[in-house]
């Protein structure tokens, strides 16, 4: 079969990234040399304006009467200089060390205002991405200058700033529609995951809390107190990814097939009232989760409806513990995620099913399969191929599925078998939140933040390789 | 012949009644934690308190638990104000980012197309709460926690979300270009094709992504009740009733929570069974392209 093959060609795969990896970044090195001797060139055949915007940037445009650009680029570079000699360039002295002596008292008792780790890590990174940024507007100031010399000297006229301006709505108007949303993705998803990657390596927890207590970078400690049995919280961690992974495996495929089944049985001929049966379904999607699932929550309490009424018609003498045993937490758990997830599989598959040409169906059943035989040769292998991808994002959104844990019952009961205070239906990344808003202990909480990434990294390379959809995007005809 | 027809006539009819039986019993456990939920919201709380009881069917039923909803010294008002407030500027906001992203990303090529992708692609592989204590500090350094942390919910929730451009973009690329083509000859300008021509074309996706963005807020617990540590004027609802029904008299808050729950879901509801054709159309597109 196919996916047999496709998995043996993983390894085989692996090697090819690794050595499109190496070509990469060959063909960077060579970029690299090639940009830095251009630069010289440019220098070396440049006239005085291009020269002296090599200093001073938007030089050559402003003496060429490009003012939108020169007026830019000079900007930029004075608010870079202004930021690295007021703000910038004292945190990135002290980013090796991460600060030496935190707030205190000076010896007559006044208070001595020292280093703060967290704005030193936090600044720090900050201005190494700033220079890296003005490096590449730096260049950019040179290569405008080279153009706009080789126009000149072709006899051509320059682009005015009206014409500048008005390309901006037209052929640089990606610049303008980008400039905002990466901004935002660079501010606040980029910087706080740089952030975050940084504090994994070092010791930032209860105990080193700046102002006061300062915290400094460890190596790979954190990693190693994660991943050994001995000392560490190995066991922990493993037995709580093995148990994401559980969770992940049958959220996903679970709903998927139920779904597919609920899509079909309402899809049947014959079946009236299609559009209300769907509507009962859709409902659980519809309503905000945090109200159905702390309503279920408290239906499967120990004092809940549930336990409530069977103990009243006498099928149980005492309360079921939904929520207090680990297994039955965890049975219990997958079981509510069924309630929630089998109505959205079915919305995607009933479009899809629909899409199945009949008649494949119809010539099947003149070849005298039955209803089973045609699910698996027919639907099932469309429906895979579909919805490959989407099983993907399925798979690994799960693995982070926060509100159905969190909200049901907290990663609880506890444990003795585990360590670091996770609980037995924690995911790791219920782990990590408790990690970091009951104990602070930031230091791990990043270092399964990186694992967590691993993880999902990894399985998606992996898939992805498998899909038959992403190879081959006209596969199934 | 004519007695094999009948036979699988009636095999038929048994394959049908027991899929109805099916489909009845499945509704029922499907819509049964609703019912309960609307009816323990008419529970009365001066004869029966608003605890956990251990029956379904309310004996007295009364409008008590909304009548405590609708006092303003009560705050749920308040609540429910600032979720709609976070929802509606998510719906607005976050739909513009993600229409620029998509459109630039479907129809323009320039340089690092293809590593912006790969970055976005990258970073969302990391869970988004690692990195809630750097986030916090930056409001905190803008004055967007605790009271101002309406605004700080809004900022946090738009400022990325030019990363979920996947189902847009998919769809974007599904209109043909050489429609594009035929404007640009035309005459018309990048952003006169993308305000006059894309936008309008694109009527599902727009709502579809304005409607993913009204519904995120009214889930949104974990950062909410983060940025809004400990100033109860600042909750949205899901914060507040989390607390509702975690802290110890949750008893007494059980059927507030009820009567709060069904305010917030029912408007909810009744939006996306409203707009649920362009949901699926989302969900579907999104799910075959992934």
């Amino acid at each position: 079969m196919n996916i047999v093959k496709a998995i043996k060609n993983i390894p085989s795969g692996i090697v090819k990234k690794g050595k499109a990896a190496g070509r990469a970044i060959a063909g960077f090195c060579k970029w690299l040399v090639n940009d830095i001797k251009d630069i010289g060139v440019t220098f070396k055949n440049g006239d005085w304006k291009t020269r002296v915007s090599y200093l001073i940037m938007g030089f050559g445009p402003l003496m060429r009467r490009q003012y939108l650009r020169g007026i830019m680029l000079l900007l930029f570079e004075i608010v870079y200089i202004f930021y690295m000699v007021g703000f910038g360039g004292s945190y990135l002295t002290d980013f090796g060390t991460l600060g030496t002596r935190g707030r205190g008292f000076n010896e007559d008792g006044t208070v001595y205002y020292g280093d703060n780790s967290f704005l030193i890590l936090l600044f720090g990174l900050m201005t190494i991405c700033y220079t890296l940024i003005f490096i590449f507007v730096w260049r950019v100031n040179v290569r405008q200058n080279k153009e706009a010399q080789m126009l000149l000297a072709k006899g051509k006229k320059l682009p005015t700033s009206g014409q500048d301006f008005r390309s901006l709505f037209d052929k640089h108007f990606d610049k303008t529609l980008l400039a905002l949303p990466v901004t935002g993705i660079a501010v606040f998803t980029a910087l706080p995951i740089l952030f975050m990657i940084c504090v994994a390596f070092t010791n930032y927890d209860f105990d080193h809390q700046p102002p006061a207590r300062l915290f400094t970078w460890v190596g790979l400690d954190n990693f190693k107190s994660l991943l050994s049995w001995g000392q560490g919280i190995g066991s922990t961690f493993f037995s709580v990814l093995l148990w994401t992974l559980i969770w992940a495996f049958f959220a996903t495929f679970l709903n998927y097939f139920l779904g597919m089944g609920l899509a079909m049985l309402i899809n049947k001929k014959g079946i009236k009232f299609k559009k209300m049966w769907r509507t009962i379904f859709v409902i659980t999607i519809a309503v905000p989760q945090f109200v159905s699932l702390l309503y279920v929550s408290k239906l499967f309490a120990g004092d809940g409806l549930i336990n409530s009424y069977l103990m009243q018609w006498g099928w149980i003498s005492k309360p079921l513990p939904f929520w207090t045993n680990g297994t039955w937490a965890k049975v219990t758990i997958i079981g509510i995620n069924l309630w929630i997830g089998i109505p959205y599989l079915m919305l995607i598959a009933t479009g899809l099913l629909m899409n199945i040409p009949e008649d494949l169906y119809e010539s099947a059943r003149i070849d005298g399969a039955n209803r089973f035989q045609m699910f698996r040769k027919i639907t099932l292998p469309y429906m895979l191929f579909v919805t490959g991808p989407y099983l993907l994002t399925s798979f690994t959104g799960n693995l982070n599925n926060f509100n159905v844990i969190y909200l049901l019952n907290q990663g609880r009961p506890g444990s003795d078998a585990l360590g670091a205070k996770a609980g037995t239906t924690d995911l790791l990344i219920t782990w990590l939140y408790k990690m970091t808003v009951n104990d602070t202990n930031y230091k791990l909480a990043a270092a399964i933040g990186i694992m967590v990434f691993i993880v999902t990294a990894v399985i998606s390379l992996v898939v992805y390789n498998v899909l038959p959809s992403v190879k081959d995007e006209e596969g199934f005809q | 012949m004519a007695k094999e027809k009948k036979l699988r006539k009636q095999h038929k009819k048994l394959d049908l009644t027991l899929s109805y039986i099916l489909l009845t019993v499945l509704s029922i456990f499907w819509m049964l934690p609703f019912i309960g939920l609307i009816l323990q919201s008419f529970r009365s709380y001066a004869t029966e308190y608003g605890g956990m009881v251990a029956y379904l069917l309310p004996k007295q039923f009364s409008l008590d638990n909304y009548v405590f909803l609708f006092q303003p010294e009560n705050k749920f008002l308040r609540w429910y104000g600032n979720t709609l407030i976070i929802a509606s500027a998510c719906a607005i906001i976050q739909t513009l980012v993600i229409l620029c992203v998509s459109y630039v990303l479907s129809r323009m090529r320039f340089h690092g197309r293809k590593a912006l992708m790969n970055i976005i692609l990258v970073l969302g592989m990391f869970p988004g709460f690692l990195t809630m204590i750097c986030l916090y500090f930056l409001l905190k350094e803008m004055g967007l926690t605790q009271a101002g942390a309406i605004p700080g919910l809004i900022l946090i929730s738009c400022a990325s979300s030019g990363m979920g451009y996947y189902v847009c973009k998919g769809f974007f690329d599904t209109i043909p270009k050489s429609l594009d083509e035929a404007a640009r000859i035309d005459g018309a300008s990048r952003a006169k094709i993308f305000v006059q021509m894309i936008i309008p074309l694109s009527k599902p996706i727009v709502i579809y992504t304005a409607l993913m963005g009204f519904l995120g807020p009214w889930c949104d617990y974990v950062f909410a009740s983060y940025v809004a540590f400990g100033y109860s004027d600042s909750y949205n609802v899901a914060v507040a009733m989390q607390r509702w029904i975690w802290t110890n008299d949750y008893q007494g808050y059980f059927t507030r929570f009820c009567a709060g729950g069904v305010l917030i879901a029912v408007p909810v509801t009744l939006l996306f069974m409203a707009l649920q054709k362009y949901y699926v159309e989302g969900v579907t597109g999104g799910a075959v392209k992934g």
